[in-house]
């Protein structure tokens, strides 16, 4: 089609007019319609930052504004799609509740009263505070960040400040998942690993509503789809992904342990499973003591120099990790001491074919049918073993056997927060592992597969830093505070097994909070327990609202004062925002942040990298457009407050900063080990060497030249097996990923549960304190159990009735998209919505409003009822509700007069059970428990109806904000000629 | 659909102007009416003010009042345009037939004629108006039969009370005029009750699931609708009045528009002087009331298919 | 002369096909159309009390979400909805103006913002809500099926697309011909029995919606018809694979 102009009438010469389309065109002149304009003046690259998927985009920009923002077509993540949040990245920019300037708070805590001052001022404020505190008692420094992608920069500056008082925002998000994963797998659902699009003939996705890879994962369904794979959607509620899905199962929460489990069951009674790769692949040849009450008591046997043993075909033991042995996976061993000993297998075999997995034993409690479990079951047998695919790749195994194809089992399993914002979500979800493992479906053609730079060894190296004699006034922690405890050993507590970080992180709590518990650190520091800081600093994380449970209670904490001194119970908190969000107006300085579009950035392999199945990349964002506030990107923040402490990462010996040029200074010489920095593409002085490298000054250039990525697409032969692939694990040693080329041996079992459950029962020097121990005994079970959420086993179930859930929207970024004019009026309140019949008992109908009372509050909400959510179930749209005067939106928005937050209804502390009120989070990492939530509802008297409940005072308007406009008429100055 | 007000007088006083110059262009000539020059100048100056009144607060209700003028040029499709064109032409006529009736106290012949011709573009413009409504599809309750002749009908009655009024400052009785208005009225009723009686038993073929191809799993529902807030579509056409509310309005319009206007009319028809002239003035003075909540509710009644995009199951 | 121009054999009709059978319901072509838009042929999309009580805008392709069928068995729809660009377009037909046109050569229905009266009558003749008023303006604005897109030289080949159908991320929105029987579109509409909406009232509107697949079932195999079912009974369950020697 070419370029052409328009013709209402066709095309006519105005010769051949009569007389009436002359005048006809005289009253109704046809318009000239510019159907080849210029777009933009200039396009630049970067990456988008509405959310964590991070795709690349394409800025388009005319007349000094933005013209359009869309994707990137050779980006690795998004391949030229954006989505609803990507597209609205205009208004995010023209938000009128940037902040524009440091602050420092003047009125009470809360008030919103602040005074504008300069930077010098907010840097030598933050330091002062700071270098006080380093020269004491560093741990008196909570460094908490939320939603970004610098945890390496954060983390690692933590670690030279010497505080173990940092963490992202893992634990109340999904560390259920990465713990579970990296436990046993060396990888793990969340972003760090993919369906096999491409070739998957069944996926089946566990509670997954948008997550991290919103694009990917969308792509990939349709691609899926198209090619007429089967897709299933194990989730509460049909929408979005589960509304497209072939089939929806409309699972009750919190049940899906136990529904796994039974089609585990169901596999091994019909021997649908995969042997050969169990032995291969999976530890499930590894013998474990069988010694009831001995020390070592379901450890794995091992030989002198400590390598597991299996049992050959011959009755002798030999080396796991040997390659030319037939092996036995069910049998008796005797070890050299005439103890017994059975490999694990047997230990899977033997529990989950008891009958009380069975489908009939389980189909109540997880409300899915028997049969349709059976059927599932067996389609996934048809699947993984009728149709199994056959790549013609040959590749080498680790042990330098060549194998001419790739051999797949397209069964593909994916979860999300479904699973891990539950109590029971980390054996859930290694439930969900050890079926993947017994169908042989893990980076497989058509399986689940690794996205770089997983697999790591599972568990991975790192433990965490912090210990109470690693703390210490002036000193760098040795190393990062989060980490993979592997033992007891590893807790992060002091003589007495009390929790020594604020969070209670890696303690009997939560021995593998490998994220952190950010959810606790409020609550814990106003308490003092188990100590007292000084100040909190917090990082792009909207603590004082929705990403807090008990919201009210936490608002009140913020302000509590200690009534002896008339001091705030948590005196100093620091707060790096680029919005007027909720948690502004509680902090005392604010370090106003940037926009995406505004600064360096940089998506590291250290960190949440964007890798894929098909290889490694990273990413950058460069500023784009200059601010016009006096605002500074947070990272050169840190790093100048790093500097002027004097902590080692950050200064020279001699006192000068590190990185006297900021951020894009430490993205190109950081060195976190040698050769290996925050960004892993063109490194090398020539900028030729790929991942592992002397830093390149040049490497942002390039990285700006290749459209602000990085990407290093692996050969064939080492898309799969990725594992136990040779070529694949050298080029990963090679690159830095991974540290040696073993194979990497999945954990069907998780010897390292078992070393805590031997502590709980007295072995060890380090032993949980008496209260700990039956919890501890419990819930670390080497193999996956299912059991009742917390909340739920609790509660009187009677009085509570229905489960509660929140669901990502996939146009709204948690809280910061109610200040997007665009976004805002797709929803701009939330309800709660009901199954039909469910709200039919109840007397509810559409509009109505109603109570929603937990067993720690109640709200009040509007409800919608729908037929396509579990009967026993209610849930609504995350993070909407707002509090009033905050974002900049009218008091009066309908954000805050009726959208509302669920979180008030969850309590941070589990109902007490025999004196001590645990978190309400999963018992071994520490993951908050959102989705535990159990609620009555009641239909609210028509005077009480329309707005909602709890409400809070409105914020007042900080002292930059002007009166918002009435119209927003943004590309009015685009119209070519104008109206006439 | 969102009652304007200003759309609401505007096919209220336009009904009723060009309904008088069609009774006075034909009447006039016929020597049905008064011949006084003063008695021309009245009926043409209220009919023209009603009419252009009518059509001013129709531009009013224009988001670009000054191109106005552009309204003119598709009367080969449009019902508007042809209804301004029709009106437009209809003053040239009535021009020439009141300066002729007026001033020279003509009023047969060719002035007579132009009466004739400006009292069927009158009829033309009244069918158009009707027209705009009927011809729209999307609104099931005003794409219907009963609604060309409830525009005529209606205009006629409205016509008729004021032509009623006006004449008894020039004749004692006018007993033949307010029977036959009586008459109009009651026609009018029976069309606007049938039409009452259509709307409440029938509704258009679109539903929710023809609006959306779906249907074949069973009952369609509205879920969730595009924005939280209200858009252009809905604040236009999404407007709902309450079946409660409507009966008590329809009540009133009865009595305002049909039994008050009948009755006074039939008085009137005995009545003279005084007495005609205010039992006629009440008659007219009712039925403006109930003729402009008759046609609010024309607006507030219907209903549009986009509501089908918005929870409607049927419209 | 007429308000519609006359259909030609093989006339081109440029229109969209929309694939309720994948559409998540994201937003990603809303706000795509909204962004392109409002610095495009019809500029701007105004918003009014953007962060005030009642925001509200004009938008020409807005998201709705249905439910079809009951209980368990229901499934949710996701359904974006704008300008279906129709062959009987009464939103034209009715313009006082003109200023509401189909264009000839390849049927996409615009505005001529220059001439419109702001009259709202196109709005209320158009069944499928597709008609946006901009208040500020006084004038009708509406889909323009990216005509400032499609046939743009400035962009490269494979973006002259319309700019919802380029963003979709589960590739629901087809752009094309739905006049040329063998183009893409068509061959989807006619392979996926592509619908009307409303065609009762005979606008015959050029964009077809594709109607969702019914689930996949399984072909319901019992595994225990498949394999033999070892024994059960809790002694000998573990027998089957005594004997398996298996190799690393
Ligand atoms: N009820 C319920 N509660 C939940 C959840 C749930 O499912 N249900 N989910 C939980 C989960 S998984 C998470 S991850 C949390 C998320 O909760 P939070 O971590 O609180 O996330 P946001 O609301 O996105 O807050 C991010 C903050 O970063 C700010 N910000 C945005 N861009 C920038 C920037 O460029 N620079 C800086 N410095 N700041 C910026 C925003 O203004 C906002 O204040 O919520 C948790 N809360
Ligand atoms: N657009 C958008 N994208 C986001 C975010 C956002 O705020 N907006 N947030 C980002 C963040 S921080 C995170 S953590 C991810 C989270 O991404 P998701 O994992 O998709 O998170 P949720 O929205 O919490 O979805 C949880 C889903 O699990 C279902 N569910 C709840 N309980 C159960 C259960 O017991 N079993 C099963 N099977 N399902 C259950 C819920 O109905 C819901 O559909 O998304 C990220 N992506
Ligand atoms: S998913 Fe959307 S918001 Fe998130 S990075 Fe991608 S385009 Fe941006
Ligand atoms: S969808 Fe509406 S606006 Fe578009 S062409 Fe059809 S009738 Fe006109
Ligand atoms: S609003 Fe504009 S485009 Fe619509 S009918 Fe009136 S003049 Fe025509
Ligand atoms: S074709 Fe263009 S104008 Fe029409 S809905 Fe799509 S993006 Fe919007
Ligand atoms: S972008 Fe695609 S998936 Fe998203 S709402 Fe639009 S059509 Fe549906
Ligand atoms: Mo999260």
């Amino acid at each position: 089609m070419s370029s052409q102009q328009s013709d209402a009438f066709g095309p006519r010469k105005p010769a051949e007019q009569s007389f009436f389309e002359r005048l006809n065109a005289y009253f109704s002149p046809r318009e000239i319609v510019d159907t080849s304009p210029r777009v933009s003046d200039e396009v630049r690259y970067t990456t988008c930052y509405m959310c964590a998927c991070r795709c690349g985009i394409k800025v388009h920009l005319k007349n000094g504004n933005i013209r359009y923002i869309e994707g990137n077509r050779d980006h690795p993540v998004n391949r030229g799609v954006i989505c609803g949040k990507g597209a609205s990245g205009i208004m995010q920019q023209h938000s009128p509740a940037k902040l524009s300037k440091p602050l420092r708070r003047i009125g009470e805590r809360g008030s919103g009263e602040f005074r504008e001052i300069e930077w010098d001022e907010a840097l030598a404020t933050a330091v002062d505070w700071l270098s006080a505190i380093r020269s004491s008692d560093p741990k008196k420094l909570a460094f908490f960040t939320g939603r970004d992608q610098s945890q390496s920069l954060t983390g690692y500056w933590a670690a030279q400040f010497g505080t173990p008082n940092f963490a992202a925002h893992g634990g109340f998000c999904s560390v259920n998942m990465a713990a579970a994963g990296m436990y046993t797998l060396g990888g793990s659902f969340w972003e760090f690993g993919e369906p096999d699009w491409e070739h998957t003939r069944l996926l089946m996705m566990f509670g997954v509503a948008e997550d991290h890879d919103s694009n990917p994962i969308k792509i990939g369904l349709s691609e899926l789809r198209k090619r007429g794979a089967k897709f299933v959607s194990v989730n509460p509620v049909r929408t979005g992904y589960s509304a497209i899905a072939d089939e929806w199962i409309a699972i009750r929460p919190g049940t899906d342990g136990l529904f796994v489990l039974a089609l585990i069951h169901e596999l091994l009674a019909a021997d649908s499973i995969d042997l050969d790769y169990l032995v291969r692949y999976t530890n499930a040849a590894w013998l474990v003591i069988q010694a009831p009450g001995a020390s070592d008591d379901g450890l794995f046997a091992r030989n002198e120099a400590g390598e597991p043993l299996v049992l050959e075909a011959s009755g002798s033991l030999a080396n796991a990790a040997s390659t030319d042995v037939t092996v036995r996976i069910v049998g008796d061993a005797r070890l050299p001491d005439g103890r017994r000993a059975v490999p694990v297998f047997q230990l899977v075999a033997e529990r989950y074919l008891d009958p009380s997995y069975a489908p009939e034993a389980v189909a109540e409690t997880c409300g899915v049918s028997a049969e349709t479990i059976r059927r599932l079951a067996a389609e996934m047998a048809e699947v993984a073993f009728e149709a199994a695919i056959e790549l013609p790749v040959a590749w080498t195994d680790w042990a330098g056997r060549r194998h001419e194809t790739m051999r797949g089992r397209p069964v593909a399993l994916h979860a999300m927060r479904g699973i891990s914002a539950h109590s029971n979500g980390f054996q859930t979800c290694r439930a969900l592992h050890v079926l993947q493992m017994l169908l042989g479906t893990v980076d497989v053609p058509g399986g689940w597969r690794y996205k770089s730079p997983h697999p790591k060894p599972a568990p991975p190296g790192p433990k965490p830093a912090g210990k109470p004699e690693q703390v210490a006034a002036g000193k760098p922690l040795p190393g990062i505070p989060l980490g993979y405890p592997m033992s007891p050993e590893d807790l992060i507590i002091d003589g007495d097994g009390r929790p020594a970080r604020i969070d209670k992180a890696f303690s009997w709590e939560a021995p593998l909070a490998a994220h952190g518990m950010m959810q606790m650190v409020i609550a814990n520091a106003a308490k003092g327990d188990p100590y007292p800081i000084d100040t909190l600093f917090m990082y792009m994380t909207n603590m004082a609202w929705n990403s807090a449970m008990n919201t009210a209670e936490t608002i009140r904490m913020l302000t509590a004062k200690d009534p002896a001194t008339g001091e705030y119970r948590i005196p100093k908190i620091i707060y790096a925002d680029a919005y007027y969000s909720e948690t502004v107006a509680y902090a005392d300085l604010i370090l106003p942040d940037t926009t995406y579009l505004e600064r360096w950035d940089c998506i590291s392999l250290l960190d949440r990298p964007i890798g894929g199945a098909d290889g490694p990349a990273d990413s950058i964002r460069q500023p784009i457009i200059v601010p016009d506030r006096d605002v500074r990107p947070f990272q050169d923040v840190l790093i100048e407050i790093g500097a002027r402490l004097g902590l080692p990462g950050f200064s020279t010996p001699e006192g000068e900063p590190r990185y006297p040029g900021g951020y894009p200074d430490y993205i190109v010489n950081h060195e976190r080990r040698p050769g290996v920095g925050p960004l892993a593409g063109w490194r090398g002085l020539r900028g030729d060497q790929p991942g592992r490298g002397a830093p390149n000054p040049d490497q942002l250039q390039r990285y700006v030249a290749n459209g602000c990525f990085w990407k290093y697409a692996l050969p064939a032969d080492q898309l799969y097996f990725k594992h136990a692939n040779k070529a694949y694990l050298e080029t990963a040693v090679t690159m830095g990923l991974i540290d040696s080329p073993q194979p990497i041996v999945m954990q069907l079992y998780v010897e390292p549960l078992q070393s805590f459950r031997l502590a709980a029962q007295g072995h060890g020097s380090i032993v949980p304190p008496a209260e700990h121990r039956e919890r501890i005994e419990t819930y670390f079970d080497p193999l996956p159990f299912w059991y009742m959420p917390f909340e739920e086993a609790r509660i009187d179930r009677d009085a509570f009735p229905l489960h509660a859930v929140t669901q990502r929207p996939m146009q709204m970024y948690h809280s910061w998209h109610s200040q997007n004019a665009w976004l805002r009026q797709i929803i701009g309140y939330n309800h709660l919505v009901v199954n039909r019949i469910t709200g039919h008992a109840l007397g509810l109908k559409d509009d109505d409003w109603a109570w929603v009372t937990s067993h720690h509050g109640r709200v009040r909400v509007p409800i919608r009822l729908m037929d396509g959510v579990n009967r026993d179930t209610v849930w609504t749209w995350n993070a909407i509700g707002k509090r009033a005067g905050a974002w900049d939106l009218a008091p009066n928005a309908p954000e805050s007069r009726k959208g509302f937050l669920l979180n008030h209804l969850i309590s941070e502390l589990l109902p007490a059970d025999g004196g001590y009120s645990y978190a309400n989070a999963d018992p071994i990492t520490g993951q908050a428990a959102w989705y535990d939530l159990r609620v009555r509802i009641e239909r609210v008297a028509p005077v009480e109806a329309g707005t909602t409940a709890p409400s809070f005072a409105p914020l007042r308007s900080l002292p930059s904000f002007r009166p918002p406009p009435a119209i927003l008429r943004y590309g009015a100055d685009q119209r070519r000629g104008g109206a006439s | 659909m969102y009652p304007a007000l200003s759309i609401v007088f505007f096919t209220t006083a336009s009904g009723a102007g060009f309904s008088l110059l069609l009774l006075v262009g034909i009447g006039a000539p016929l020597g049905l009416l008064p011949q006084s020059g003063w008695f021309g100048f009245v009926a043409l100056v209220v009919a023209i003010a009603l009419a252009g009144a009518g059509l001013g607060s129709s531009v009013f209700h224009l988001g670009r009042p000054e191109r106005a003028w552009r309204a003119f040029s598709q009367w080969r499709s449009s019902w508007l345009s042809r209804e301004g064109v029709l009106a437009l032409l209809t003053f040239l006529p009535t021009s020439i037939f009141g300066v002729g009736w007026v001033f020279f106290g003509a009023i047969r012949g060719f002035i007579g004629l132009c009466g004739v011709i400006a009292a069927v573009l009158a009829a033309g413009t009244i069918y158009c108006t009707g027209m705009i409504y009927a011809s729209l599809k999307p609104v099931h309750q005003w794409h219907n039969g009963w609604v060309v002749p409830g525009y005529f009908a209606l205009g006629l009655m409205s016509g008729l009370l004021t032509l009623g009024f006006i004449i008894r400052f020039w004749v004692l009785r006018a007993t033949g005029l307010a029977l036959f208005t009586v008459a109009m009225v009651m026609i009018a009723w029976w069309i606007k009750e049938r039409y009452w009686l259509f709307v409440d038993t029938t509704s258009a073929r679109s539903t929710v699931a023809s609006a959306t191809a779906l249907g074949s799993r069973g009952r369609v529902r509205t879920l969730e609708t595009p924005h939280t807030q209200e858009n252009y579509l809905l604040k236009e056409m999404g407007f709902k009045i309450a079946r409660k509310h409507a009966r008590r309005l329809r009540q009133i319009a009865r009595l305002a528009g049909f039994v008050v206007p009948a009755l006074g009319s039939l008085a009137a028809a005995i009545a003279a002087g005084a007495p005609g002239i205010v039992l006629a003035g009440i008659a007219l003075a009712s039925a403006a009331l109930g003729l402009i909540i008759e046609r609010w509710l024309f607006f507030a009644e219907a209903k549009h298919t986009v509501s089908l995009y918005y929870g409607a199951d049927a419209v | 002369m007429t308000s519609v121009p006359a259909q030609l054999p093989a006339q081109t009709k440029l229109g969209l096909v929309i694939d309720l059978d994948i559409c998540v319901g994201c937003h990603a072509c809303a706000t795509a159309c909204k962004e392109w838009n409002t610095g495009g042929h019809s500029a701007p999309l105004p918003d009014f009390d953007p962060y005030g009580e009642s925001a509200w805008g004009v938008w020409f392709n807005r998201i709705h979400s249905f439910e079809e069928g009951e209980g368990e068995g229901a499934r949710t729809v996701h359904f974006p909805k704008s300008c279906l660009h129709c062959e009987e377009p009464a939103c034209v037909t009715v313009c006082p103006t003109g200023a509401s046109y189909k264009r000839a050569e390849d049927g996409i229905v615009l505005v001529n913002a220059d001439i419109c009266i702001g009259c709202k009558l196109c709005s209320w003749a158009c069944p499928y809500g597709a008609r946006e008023f901009d208040e500020d303006a006084g004038v009708m604005k509406k889909c323009t099926l990216c005509i400032d897109r499609i046939y743009n030289d400035h962009l490269p080949e494979q973006d002259r697309q319309p700019a919802c159908v380029m963003v979709c991320p589960v590739n629901a929105r087809h752009f094309g011909d739905l006049g040329d029987p063998d183009s893409d579109v068509s061959r989807l509409v006619a392979e996926r029995r592509g619908r009307d909406l409303m065609p009762e009232l005979g606008y015959k509107p050029v964009n077809k919606y594709l109607p969702p697949r019914p689930g996949r079932m399984a072909p319901a195999v019992p595994l225990a018809a498949n394999i033999p079912r070892a024994e059960t009974s809790s002694g000998d369950k573990l027998l089957r694979w005594i004997d398996r020697m298996l190799s690393r």
